[in-house]
C-alpha cells in the first residue's frame, strides 16, 4: 500500500462517475462487479469473510461473489438479483457509484432505473454466445435513456481461446447495432472476469488488444460535459426568505442547475409565466460566485421582485424553452398496475407536479427487435411505449435528447402515489433505425 | 466576487466544468433537502450527535442559508449514550437555535412499554420510541444519515423510502427511483424516510468533515478509555451493564468509528488524534465501519434488513 496521505491528496481531487452494469443471467456480471470491487479495496475483510462463510455453509467451493451485491433475504434465497443495488468504490483517479442492475427480462424497469442516472453503461456478453436478444435489449435501453457512453465487455474470452476473431465479430455486430440506435460512444473490451484479463490489469493472453482495460476506461472517460454544453435550466425548488434583521430583503431561489451555466448579469425568463429579469447574484452554498454550472446546487437572486415559486423554471432569455400542454414521449412502465388510455395521472417534471390525462398510447415497443406494436390500449409492467399526455398546466419541457434532466418526468397515480412510468420527452431513439434493424432475423432463414 | 476555490477543477479532470466528487455529493444532498422542504408538511432530521447526522445538519444549514433550517430535530435516546455526545448534541441545538424532540428508550422501559433484552443491548429497542414519535408528532418526512455503503440491505435502500403506517420497510415494494425525480407522495399516516447521504461513503464523510472544518464529539479521536472485551468488541465500561463477571476492564488508546448505544458500539484501537490521521487510518482499514464496531449487525446475516423492515433506520 502506498503512502496514505498521498492517496488522500489524490482522491480528494477526483471526479465522480456513475455507471450501470447490465448483463444476462450467467454471463458473469457478478464476477465482473466482484472483481472491480475486490481490486479497489471496496470489499473489506469482514464482508469477504461473511461471503466465504455463507458460501462454505452452502457447500460451494469458491466464494460466491454475487453475495456481495445481493443484499436482500429473498435475493440470497433465490440466488437472483431482484433489485438495483448501489455500490461504491474508488481509485486514485476517480470515485465510482455503480448501479448493479438485474439482468432478468422481467426487470427492464430496474435497468431503466440504473441507467437513468448513469454516465456509462457496461453491457456484458458471453463470448461463446455473442450478441443475443438480451444484449440488444440492453443496448436499446441504454440508447433510449441516452447513456452517453456504452462499454461492451465481451466476457469469458478464456473459454474461446482468447481469439481475436471471436471478439472482433461480436464487437462489430454490437457496434453496428448500437450505433444505429444512436449510442454516441461505444468501447468494446475483451475480458475474462474470472481470470482477470483486461478488467483491472492488461491481459497477457490477448496481446492483440491495444485498448484500455475496463477500469482504465472507467477512470478516464469524460463526464459532465453533456450537462454544461446545453442551454441553462434552473428549476426553482424552494424560495429562501429569511425575513430576519440581518437579511430583511433577501429573496433567493434555491435549486440545482439542471443543465448549462448561469452567470451574474444574464437576462433570464421565468417559465411558465414568461416574466423577465436579470441575475443579480448567485450564492453557491454560502459563497457568492459569478458563475455556476450543472449540477451545482445554488441560490439565485434576481434584480426584480417578481412572482416566482417552486415549480417555476429560470432560463436564459436567449435560449428559453417553449412551454406545452401536449407532451409526446416514450415511457417505461414501472408499476404493476397498467397504464391505459384515458388514465388521469400526475406528471412530475423537475420541481413541478401537475395533473394530466393519457390521451393516446400510439405504440408499444418490442425491445427484442425494436418493432412497434400499434395502439396497444395499455402498457403493463416493463413495457416501453409512446404516449401522448395532455397536462392541466403548461410545462417547460425540453426534449430528453437535449437534457436528461429537463426532458424526463414521472407519471404518478394520484390515488395512491405509485410511480407508474418513467417518461422521456421527444423522439425515442437518436436515429430512426427501427426499420433497418428488423432485417436482423437470420433465425428465420430456412 | 470570485468562484470558490474548491469549485474549480483540479488538474487531471476532464472537462472545464467538472465537479469534484465531494462537490457533486454535496450538491445532490442539498437538492434532496430542498425537495423535502418544498413538498412535505412536517419533516424532521434524526440527530444523534454522530458524524453522519452532524454532516446532515451541516448540509441542511448550507441548503437554506441565510434562512434557518426549516426542520426540527429528533433524537432517540437509548439511555446508554456517550455523555460527550449528548453534550455535543445539546450545544449544537442551542448554537443554531434549533428545536430538538427526544424519544427516550429509558422512559419506555421505566413505564413497562419496553422490556430490557437479556443481552442488554438497547439498539433494537429504539424502533418503538422512534416510530411512535413519528406517528404522534405527525412527521411526514424523516431524514436519516444512513449510507448505502454501510451494509448490504442499506445498499438496496432508496433515497426516498416510503414507510407504511406501521413504519415498515418492504424492500420488494419499493418505488423505482429515476433520475433525480424523487416521489414523496404518501397517504395520511404513512411517511417517507429520506437519506441525503445515500451515495456517500465513510471516507467521503470524513473528507467532507475535514474540508468544511466541522467539529465532532471527541470520542471520534484517539483517547485513553476504560474498555472491556465482549464478543470481540471493545465496549466502554459503565453503569449501563458492563463489565460483567469474567470481563476485565483495561485502559486502552482507542477511538470510535461510529457513535451509538454504548452496549453495542465497539471502539477501535487507534492513535489517530487529528482529522488527517483518522482519514489516513480509514483509507487503509480492512474492516467496514459496521463490521468493526457494531455488535447488533452480527446477530444474523440479515440483521439490518430485519430491523429495517420493522421500522428501524
Amino acid at each position: 500500500m502506498t503512502s496514505t496521505t498521498e492517496q488522500f491528496a489524490d482522491v480528494s481531487a477526483t471526479t465522480l462517475l456513475r455507471f450501470a452494469t447490465a448483463g444476462s443471467v450467467d454471463d458473469g456480471k457478478s464476477t465482473l462487479v466482484g472483481r472491480l470491487l475486490h481490486d479497489s479495496k471496496s470489499v473489506l475483510t469482514d464482508q469477504m469473510e461473511a461471503v466465504e462463510a455463507v458460501s462454505a455453509q452452502r457447500g460451494q467451493e469458491a466464494p460466491d461473489l454475487a453475495l456481495l451485491t445481493d443484499g436482500l433475504r429473498a435475493e440470497r434465497e433465490q440466488g437472483i438479483t431482484i433489485d438495483v443495488a448501489y455500490r461504491y468504490f474508488a481509485t486514485a483517479r476517480r470515485r465510482f457509484i455503480l448501479a448493479d442492475t438485474p439482468g432478468h427480462v422481467q426487470y427492464t424497469r430496474n435497468m431503466v432505473t440504473g441507467a437513468s442516472t448513469a454516465d456509462l453503461a457496461v453491457v456484458l456478453v458471453d463470448a461463446r454466445n455473442g450478441v443475443i436478444e438480451q444484449t440488444r435489449r440492453h443496448a436499446a435501453v441504454a440508447a433510449l435513456l441516452r447513456v452517453p457512453h456504452v462499454v461492451l465487455a465481451v466476457n469469458k474470452m478464456d473459454l474461446v481461446g482468447y481469439q481475436e476473431s471471436v471478439f472482433a465479430a461480436i464487437a462489430e455486430e454490437f457496434t453496428a447495432y448500437a450505433s444505429d440506435l444512436g449510442v454516441p460512444e461505444i468501447t468494446a473490451i475483451p475480458i475474462s472476469a474470472l481470470a482477470g484479463d483486461n478488467v483491472v490489469d492488461a491481459s497477457a493472453n490477448m496481446d492483440w488488444y491495444g485498448g484500455p482495460t475496463v477500469l482504465e476506461h472507467l477512470e478516464t472517460v469524460p463526464v459532465s460535459h453533456d450537462l454544461t454544453a446545453c442551454p441553462a435550466r434552473f428549476p426553482v425548488q424552494y424560495v429562501i426568505r429569511p425575513q430576519s434583521a440581518e437579511h430583511p430583503d433577501y429573496r433567493g431561489y434555491a435549486g440545482q442547475i439542471a443543465s448549462g451555466v448561469l452567470r451574474v448579469g444574464e437576462a433570464v425568463t421565468v417559465l411558465p409565466s414568461g416574466r423577465t429579469s436579470v441575475i443579480a447574484g448567485i450564492d453557491a452554498l454560502g459563497e457568492s460566485v459569478d458563475i455556476a454550472w450543472a449540477p451545482q446546487s445554488v441560490t439565485v437572486r434576481l434584480t426584480d421582485d417578481i412572482d416566482i415559486s417552486r415549480g417555476d423554471l429560470i432560463a436564459p432569455s436567449a435560449s428559453a424553452p417553449a412551454t406545452t400542454q401536449d407532451v409526446e414521449a416514450t415511457v417505461c412502465h414501472v408499476a404493476d398496475q397498467p397504464l391505459a388510455v384515458g388514465a388521469r395521472v400526475l406528471i412530475k417534471h423537475t420541481t413541478r407536479t401537475v395533473k394530466a390525462i393519457v390521451k393516446e398510447i400510439p405504440s408499444r415497443l418490442t425491445l427484442d427487435d425494436l418493432s412497434q406494436h400499434p395502439n396497444p390500449g395499455q402498457l403493463v409492467a416493463n413495457d416501453i411505449g409512446r404516449v401522448v399526455v395532455r397536462t392541466a398546466e403548461p410545462l417547460a419541457l425540453d426534449a430528453y435528447a437535449d437534457s436528461r434532466r429537463t426532458g424526463s418526468f414521472l407519471l404518478i397515480d394520484p390515488a395512491d402515489g405509485t410511480t407508474l412510468a418513467a417518461g422521456m420527452a421527444g423522439e425515442s431513439f437518436a436515429s430512426k433505425a427501427e426499420t433497418t434493424v428488423q432485417a436482423d432475423e437470420e433465425g428465420w432463414d430456412f | 466576487m470570485t468562484t470558490a476555490a474548491h469549485l474549480h477543477t483540479d488538474s487531471g479532470s476532464d472537462a472545464p466544468y467538472a465537479l469534484s466528487h465531494l462537490d457533486a455529493l454535496e450538491s445532490e444532498a442539498v437538492h434532496i433537502f430542498r425537495e423535502v422542504a418544498g413538498e412535505f408538511e412536517k419533516p424532521v432530521i434524526l440527530f444523534s450527535g454522530g458524524k453522519d447526522s452532524i454532516v446532515m445538519l451541516h448540509l441542511a444549514l448550507k441548503a437554506f442559508a441565510p434562512a434557518p433550517v426549516p426542520f426540527t430535530l429528533l433524537h432517540v435516546d437509548t439511555g446508554h449514550n456517550f455523555p460527550e455526545v449528548l453534550e455535543y448534541r445539546d450545544r449544537t441545538v442551542a448554537e443554531h437555535g434549533l428545536r430538538l424532540h427526544v424519544a427516550s428508550v429509558q422512559e419506555y422501559i421505566d413505564s413497562g412499554k419496553l422490556r430490557e433484552r437479556p443481552d442488554g443491548t438497547r439498539n433494537p429497542l429504539q424502533t418503538v420510541p422512534l416510530t411512535e414519535a413519528i406517528q404522534s408528532l405527525k412527521f411526514d418526512a424523516v431524514f436519516g444519515g444512513g449510507r448505502r455503503d454501510e451494509e448490504k440491505a442499506r445498499a438496496k435502500e432508496r433515497v426516498f423510502s416510503l414507510r407504511d403506517e406501521f413504519s415498515q420497510w418492504d424492500p420488494r415494494r419499493q418505488r423505482p427511483e429515476l433520475w433525480q425525480l424523487y416521489n414523496g407522495r404518501h397517504a395520511p399516516g404513512e411517511h417517507v424516510r429520506v437519506f441525503p447521504l445515500s451515495n456517500w461513503t465513510e471516507l467521503d464523510v470524513w473528507q467532507y468533515i475535514a474540508r468544511e472544518g466541522i467539529e465532532l464529539p471527541e470520542i471520534y479521536f484517539a483517547h485513553e478509555r476504560e474498555v472491556f472485551l465482549r464478543n470481540g468488541m471493545w465496549l466502554t465500561a459503565g453503569e449501563w451493564g458492563g463489565p460483567k463477571e469474567g470481563e476485565t476492564p483495561e485502559k486502552r488508546l482507542i477511538r470510535y468509528r461510529t457513535v451509538g448505544d454504548m452496549s453495542c458500539t465497539g471502539a477501535v484501537d487507534s492513535d489517530a488524534t487529528t482529522l488527517d490521521a483518522v482519514i489516513a487510518e480509514i483509507a487503509v482499514s480492512r474492516l467496514t465501519e459496521r463490521g468493526a464496531t457494531r455488535a447488533d449487525d452480527k446477530m444474523s446475516e440479515a440483521a439490518m434488513e430485519d430491523r429495517k423492515r420493522e421500522g428501524y433506520f
